[in-house]
């Protein structure tokens, strides 16, 4: 098997040995491949003298241009904070309601506040802020506990019935399966739901005003417009946390349901609070 | 009596595995043993229904021994049928959450069924089933060791069979390509270990003067993957009898080496064994000899070098050292030509066999992979450099990078062996059909194209929207938003999936028809038959 064999079709001699009928060529390695091999070599060295690459007993080479991921980091960073310093000094130091009236300082508060939504409050609140069942629309003008700048900050700083907070938003409506019975029930939720919208059992509502004026107007007000100070719901729009229609209201009525906001004082700080505030407040619904 | 040994032997790691389900630590090793011991009686109860009674045949020690390999071919092609659906599974998982079914089937579970179905079995039965047919062909010698071929075979499917349904009871080391407990790990060693040693005793009695080039590739397959799996499952068990372990390693350090061993089972499980998987398959079915015997050499050794020190580049901009990143990065780019040395020595291969990419479409779909293998493998090193890695870690791109190459190389390589080897095996004129193979063919590229390129987009889009800053300094974009965003990517690209696994049940019943016998009549393909090659 040592003679030269010759390949008939491209004229190249082979090694001379064969497998199974394969025959290997003796073409040279392509001069490109070998070219563009040697490139990647030489490449391949210069930058690990130039970059940190060499590992050593303690640590490693620190590379010719002095490049480490971590400081690079730092500086980035350190950059942004400088670019936004004086902002957030300014934002640090003034009240919510100051920072909204200054355009620059707004804009900026807001931006900052988007951003730390997106982070912190778009899990429950969802990513437009639209809420969900259980979870408050924060775009519309139906405010639970106030829709001012202030009591927006007051809220995202202390959370909603946040036990660990000392200064929570706490208030807890009573179930009313043992208070009240079925047909009364049934009379109080119609005479709520035809406060928004049209209900096909007319005659339940005037028997169901009397029970609201005995049993709910002392914290959802005589008028039904709710209570900001106790987070009582307006029941005369047509937004419902838990529900439209009778159904939903008569759930609601015997075992209320009430949602938990975590306290983000702690968490985030004042300043990303205020942020926070200056961000919903500008989704459409902010009050005075 | 000729199933003795092993019935005895299945009788008792039976019995065994009952009273480990009995004492067992936690309820999910319990289950498991369960699983273990049905399947061994099944076994008991199969050989025992095969069982007769008189002498055996004797042994042609100078014929092949095929069994084991036929026996491969069949799970190659069952696995990679299982391994691809489930891929189209999870596919459609991410795009309608609400397909995650509790606790079995959700997502978690079914991921890492899709990745051991198709790397380890679909391609590692491909692997150990071409591996044994080529040693013996091109060493002229019968598989050493006897029946130990029949144990790696067997002993493969029973880790497969082990480790899915451990994933979907539950139990994970949550290593990446890895996940496979302590107790499945021991038992894919033993395994690991029998193979090299058929495939290393095969070599050692050769009556050819010299190793062949796809045995050189196989034989660096076989070792490292056993030094990486060893070296990467060190753990200890919390009880003998329970079905969780911890690392050896903590911190970075057990990153580092969980993405050592993952790197290198994409190099040495996926490119290296399947190297030589093309080394043989593709001057054969060309009818040509191998383009160059020197390149061959070289790029061998610079790939099996080179391809060890990349693993770091999947840390980039982690808690590894610079150092080491640096490491990963520039060993990938020095990489980029020893794969392509694999590219070069298959394509032109065929110089002097181009005419047949008009009328073989085995042929043509072996040009198909080695063209996706030499796109992976720029596209591999262009990616570790990090300013690349910057934007593409993490996103889609990887997986598109990653399936371009399992989809591309590695699946229609396996299939065109496949389609080279089974009438050859069952002593069939021909396959059942040749146009299906092109069907197949086209059906799998158009997947594939589908498939990366819309995991391109939705990758860069992903990568973009995640860095998006707006004048003030602040990101753009929630995570969820970005999350919504690629929804129609993911649709389509279940579609791409759902491509490839049409192409392979069709393989899956041109195949069966071809072992059963059958032959479909159909015109030749590109018409007229070749013409003969003019003598010279």
């Amino acid at each position: 098997m040592s003679d030269k064999h010759v390949d008939e079709i491209s004229g190249v001699p082979t090694t001379g040995h064969e497998w199974d009928g394969i025959r290997e060529l003796d073409n040279p390695m392509p001069r490109w491949w070998v070219w563009t091999f040697y490139t990647t070599i030489v490449w391949g060295l210069l930058y690990a003298v130039a970059y940190p690459a060499w590992p050593l007993l303690t640590g490693s080479t620190e590379g010719l241009l002095g490049y480490s991921s971590r400081s690079e980091v730092r500086k980035d960073l350190a950059e942004a904070d400088n670019a936004k310093s004086g902002y957030m000094t300014a934002i640090k130091e003034k009240s919510i309601d100051d920072i909204l009236a200054d355009e620059d300082l707004r804009t900026v508060a807001v931006a900052a506040g988007g951003a730390a939504f997106k982070m912190n409050c778009v899990q429950c609140h969802g990513s437009g802020a639209e809420g969900s069942k259980g979870f408050p629309n924060l775009n519309d003008d139906d405010w639970l506990w106030g829709g001012s700048a202030d009591q927006i900050q007051q809220t995202v700083a202390h959370g909603i019935r946040f036990t660990k907070d000392g200064e929570t938003r706490d208030s807890i409506m009573p179930p009313f399966a043992d208070v009240l019975d079925g047909d009364q029930i049934s009379q109080v939720s119609t005479f709520v739901a035809s406060l928004s919208a049209p209900v096909q059992n007319v005659s339940l509502v005037e028997p169901g005003r009397t029970v609201f004026a005995e049993n709910c107007a002392a914290c959802h007000g005589d008028n039904a417009k709710g209570n900001k100070e106790m987070g009582a719901p307006d029941l005369t729009d047509a937004i419902w946390l838990y529900g439209t229609g009778e159904d939903a209201i008569a759930a609601q009525v015997r075992a209320p349901r009430a949602g938990v906001m975590p306290a983000w004082d702690a968490r985030l700080g004042e300043t990303a609070v205020k942020e926070l505030a200056a961000f919903v407040h500008s989704l459409g619904g902010g009050e005075k | 009596m000729r199933h003795a040994t092993s019935i005895v032997g299945l009788g008792v790691f039976s019995f065994l595995a009952i009273l480990a389900a009995a004492f067992a630590h936690d309820n999910a090793f319990a289950n498991h043993m369960w699983v273990l011991a049905i399947v061994l009686v099944i076994s008991v109860i199969v050989l025992l229904r095969r069982e007769n009674f008189q002498r055996a045949a004797p042994v042609d020690p100078s014929a092949y021994m095929d069994g084991p390999v036929r026996y491969g071919v069949i799970a190659t092609m069952f696995w990679a049928v299982v391994g691809l659906l489930v891929g189209v599974v999870v596919a459609l998982q991410l795009t309608y959450p609400a397909l995650n079914i509790e606790p079995w089937f959700n997502f978690g579970r079914m991921r890492p069924l899709h990745t051991s179905g198709v790397i380890f079995a679909f391609c590692g039965n491909a692997l150990i089933c071409t591996s044994l047919y080529v040693v013996q062909r091109t060493s002229r010698a019968r598989l050493f060791g006897g029946d130990l071929a029949w144990f790696v075979f067997w002993g493969y499917q029973l880790f497969i069979v082990m480790a899915a349904t451990g994933y979907l009871l539950g139990i994970s080391e949550s290593r990446e390509y890895a996940e496979p407990e302590w107790y499945i790990d021991i038992w894919l060693t033993i395994v690991w270990v029998a193979y090299l040693v058929v495939f290393l005793g095969t070599i050692v009695k050769r009556k050819e003067p010299h190793i062949y080039v796809a045995n050189w590739f196989y034989l660096a397959f076989i070792v490292t993957v056993a030094m990486l799996h060893l070296v990467n499952n060190l753990s200890m068990p919390v009880s003998f009898l329970g079905s969780k372990s911890y690392s050896a390693f903590s911190g970075v350090q057990d990153a580092l080496t969980q993405w050592w061993y993952g790197h290198n089972a994409v190099g040495f499980f996926l490119t290296a064994g399947f190297l030589g998987m093309m080394y043989y398959f593709v001057p054969k079915q060309a009818n040509r000899p191998v383009y160059s015997y020197r390149l061959s050499i070289i790029h061998f050794w610079a790939l099996i070098f080179l391809y060890i020190w990349a693993g770091p580049h999947h840390l980039h901009f982690t808690a590894l050292p610079d150092w080491a990143q640096t490491l990963g990065m520039v060993f990938s780019i020095m990489l980029w030509m020893p794969s392509w040395g694999g590219m070069i020595n298959g394509l032109m291969t065929l110089s002097g066999a181009w005419d047949k990419l008009r009328t073989d479409p085995i042929i043509r779909m072996m040009v198909a992979a080695i063209a996706f293998y030499g796109m992976s493998t720029f596209e591999g090193p262009m990616m570790s450099i990090k300013t690349v890695n910057s934007l593409s870690h993490y996103t889609d791109w990887t997986i598109g990078h990653v399936h371009s190459g399992a989809l591309g190389w590695n699946g229609l390589i396996a299939f065109a062996a496949l389609y080279y080897m089974v009438p050859k095996l069952w002593a069939r004129e021909r396959l059942y059909s040749m146009r299906m193979v092109s069907w197949h063919l086209w059906l799998a590229t158009l997947g594939i194209v589908v498939y990366a390129a819309v995991m391109w987009v939705s990758g860069i889009q992903q990568g973009l929207m995640w860095r998006e800053h707006d004048e003030q300094g602040f990101l753009v974009y929630s995570f969820v938003e970005s999350v919504a965003a690629l929804h129609p990517y993911y649709l389509i690209r279940s579609l791409g999936g759902a491509l490839f696994l049409s192409g392979a049940l069709l393989m899956a019943f041109n195949i069966t028809m071809t072992i059963l016998g059958y032959q479909r009549d159909e015109a030749p393909i590109g018409g007229a038959l070749p013409a003969p090659q003019p003598a010279e």
